[in-house]
């Protein structure tokens, strides 16, 4: 079974998923983190892939990526990184990123280097459904990849479904419209969206991104979902922080209310 | 099945275009995709657009005969004179057309990127004329480059935001005028400058921008007796004036239909913006198209003198009639655009945009014979331009 779904059937409490920048703080931490991330306790990692024209993510993200590719990070370097990751990280890792990079890696090539070194699905936002379905759904299958759709308040219920229908593992549910890092909190209006989603008995889990940022917004989105991710505010973390182990652990306790 | 230049039911030309956009961007795409072609084939539309191309934009713009520079080189130029349009170039002919659109979808406000700004002014000088609140992203460094622009913009009451990423370039203005939306998604439309970003855009920006052709046809039977010339010339940056130009004789094979790209210092200097000649096929803002990368994937920055034409990519729609061989690409280098926008104006008394002249610079090159017909599509005005004349053309 893929790592991505065992651990939706054996979870307790919440699902975090925590997304971090590849190569950033500085180039040779990608590991590091990984590791600081399983050991506080992250359910699911998000590594993202950096980009130079990333139009989903805000400012913070957006910086990060641009730290790492000024210090030399590319797709083939962050394989290169991972070849171990199964050796030392358990939790799923997710990869996300922007399709050319893929494209330019070649697709195929790409998904078996993501099998290789154990990597369990792709978050890829400007890879539209249509496109997945005839040209990419195929090869991530035969490689055993989750590809995770986004849902956002926008997005129609017919929609919703449809997404709901090709989705494997889960549905990643922006919480507001914006990019990553532009808003922060939850609000009731969100709330009831969160809500109006859950009523409509999806296959798939969800879990809910954008505007969390701390224990309140984490236990907030999670009250109607699986789980909730955090992006921006801990790609903020990593920049700050002077002792990136014992930061990220208490960080990620933090969250999840371990002592 | 035959050859087509336009674009397929499902968003592409040739294996070029789609419709790359991240989730959130996904229903104000497919509201514009499903309503656009209805919209703007509506009789009342078409009516109040071209009105408003005849008394705002003082359409049709004449095409001159260039005689000195005919006779110089040798062959029959002809000018069309977008430099000619209200606002100083061609972009105005599809912010008028968008605008109308964003009307009808209910939007009360506008996005939009601009590089050298006249896209940036055309934009502000349509939602001023509308009454719609308008917000322009223009690259930091840009708007530093460009201060005349950015005055004029404030002027017509837009909010010029600079966009500090990236490279604070055009591609910069662009992602972030894509967040801008994004964020925004309920009651703005983007209104993109060229033929690129999403389907439906590269195709609802060329169709506005194909009064151009529309007219051509028309002044060229007045003037010679027959509808097509031998040769249509334009400047390709993204390449909306080149679609506009080149739309109504993608079909006729009698017209060859000819790119000029800025070289910057040379396609092989490491300064250009030259994509055919150095791209590969990649994803930018929302279509896939011949793109200038890195190896990886990572988008780089061009060069050209030229604001206008600094841009990565190019329009799904010209990376399609470059594949198919349907348009003929020349690089064209700042030098040889600064002689031939110096050519121009002393031999012509136009001062042509540093774009243009691109289009211009195809000339020497092109080896037409005196009894063929050479379209130039004089894209627009040279006032823009003139700091960079001075210094670059010793007018001191």
């Amino acid at each position: 079974m893929n790592r991505i779904s065992a651990v939706f059937e054996s979870a307790k409490g919440p699902i975090l998923n925590v997304y971090a920048t590849a190569g950033f703080p500085h180039l040779g931490d990608t590991m590091t983190v990984l590791e600081a991330l399983q050991e506080g306790g992250a359910d699911i990692i998000e590594i993202g892939m950096p980009y130079s024209d990333p139009v989903a993510d805000g400012e913070t993200i957006q910086q990060s990526n641009q730290v790492s590719l000024d210090q030399g990070m590319t797709v083939a370097h962050l394989f290169e990184q991972l070849k171990d990751l199964r050796v030392k990280v358990q939790v799923p890792v997710l990869l996300m990123g922007y399709i050319n990079p893929v494209l330019q890696f070649g697709v195929e090539r790409f998904c078996q280097k993501c099998q290789e070194v154990g990597v369990d699905g792709l978050i890829l936002p400007d890879l539209p459904m249509a496109e997945y379905e005839s040209e990419y759904q195929e090869i991530f299958e035969r490689y055993g990849l989750y590809n995770i759709f986004l849902i956002t308040p926008q997005t129609a219920d017919e929609r919703i479904r449809r997404i709901d229908s090709v989705s494997q593992g889960f549905i990643y549910m922006v919480s507001s419209a914006s990019t990553t890092g532009a808003k922060t909190g939850i609000s009731s209006e969100q709330e009831l969206y969160f809500e109006r989603i859950n009523q409509m008995n999806l296959k798939n889990p969800r879990l809910i991104g954008f505007g969390i940022s701390d224990r309140e917004s984490f236990l907030k989105a999670s009250a109607s979902a699986s789980g909730a991710i955090i992006g921006s505010a801990f790609v903020k973390l990593l920049a700050h922080s002077s002792h990136l182990r014992e930061d990220i652990v208490t960080f990620v306790r933090g969250i999840k209310g371990l002592k | 099945m035959a050859l087509t230049y336009q674009v397929d039911d499902k968003g592409y030309y040739g294996e070029f275009g789609g419709a790359f956009i991240p989730e959130m961007l996904y229903p104000n795409v497919e509201e514009l995709r499903t309503h656009y072609l209805d919209i703007i084939k509506d009789p009342s539309f078409q009516k109040e657009f071209h009105d408003l191309l005849r008394d705002f934009v003082g359409r049709p713009t004449p095409l001159f005969e260039a005689k000195r520079l005919s006779e110089k080189y040798q062959t029959q130029v002809y000018l069309k004179r977008e430099d000619l349009c209200h606002t100083g170039a061609h972009k105005v002919n599809n912010t008028i057309g968008q605008i109308l659109v964003a009307k009808k979808l209910g939007k009360n406000k506008i996005v939009a990127e601009t590089g050298a700004g006249q896209h940036g002014v055309a934009t502000a000088t349509v939602c001023a004329l509308m009454g719609l609140e308008c917000i322009v992203y223009m690259g930091a460094i840009d708007i530093e480059r460009q201060a005349p622009n950015v005055a004029r913009m404030r002027m017509l009451g837009a909010q010029v935001v600079a966009a500090e990423s990236g490279s604070k370039t055009l591609k910069d203005a662009t992602n972030e005028a894509m967040r801008h939306w994004i964020n925004h998604p309920v009651d703005t439309h983007y209104i993109i400058g060229s033929v690129v970003g999403p389907h439906p855009y590269p195709d609802m920006v060329a169709r506005f921008q194909s009064v151009i052709s529309e007219e051509i046809k028309a002044q060229l039977t007045e003037k010679v007796g027959r509808n097509y010339p031998d040769y249509v010339l334009a400047c390709v940056g993204g390449g909306s004036n080149a679609a506009g130009a080149f739309y109504h004789y993608l079909d006729e094979a009698r017209t060859q239909l000819v790119a000029a790209e800025a070289a910057g210092q040379g396609i092989t200097s490491g300064h250009s913006a030259a994509t055919t000649f150095l791209g590969k096929s990649g994803v930018l803002h929302g279509s896939k198209s011949l793109l200038m990368q890195t190896e990886d994937g990572q988008v780089i920055e061009p060069y050209s003198i030229s604001a206008g034409l600094d841009y990565p990519g190019i329009g799904p729609m010209h990376a399609h009639l470059f594949k198919t061989g349907r348009a003929h690409f020349y690089d064209i280098t700042d030098e040889e655009a600064l002689a031939s926008a110096l050519e121009l104006s002393q031999l012509e008394g136009i001062i042509p945009a540093l774009e243009s002249a691109h289009a211009l610079a195809v000339l020497p090159k092109l080896q037409a014979k005196s009894t063929e017909i050479v379209v130039i599509n004089l894209s627009g005005r040279g006032d823009k331009d003139l700091a960079t004349y001075q210094q670059r053309l010793n007018l001191v």
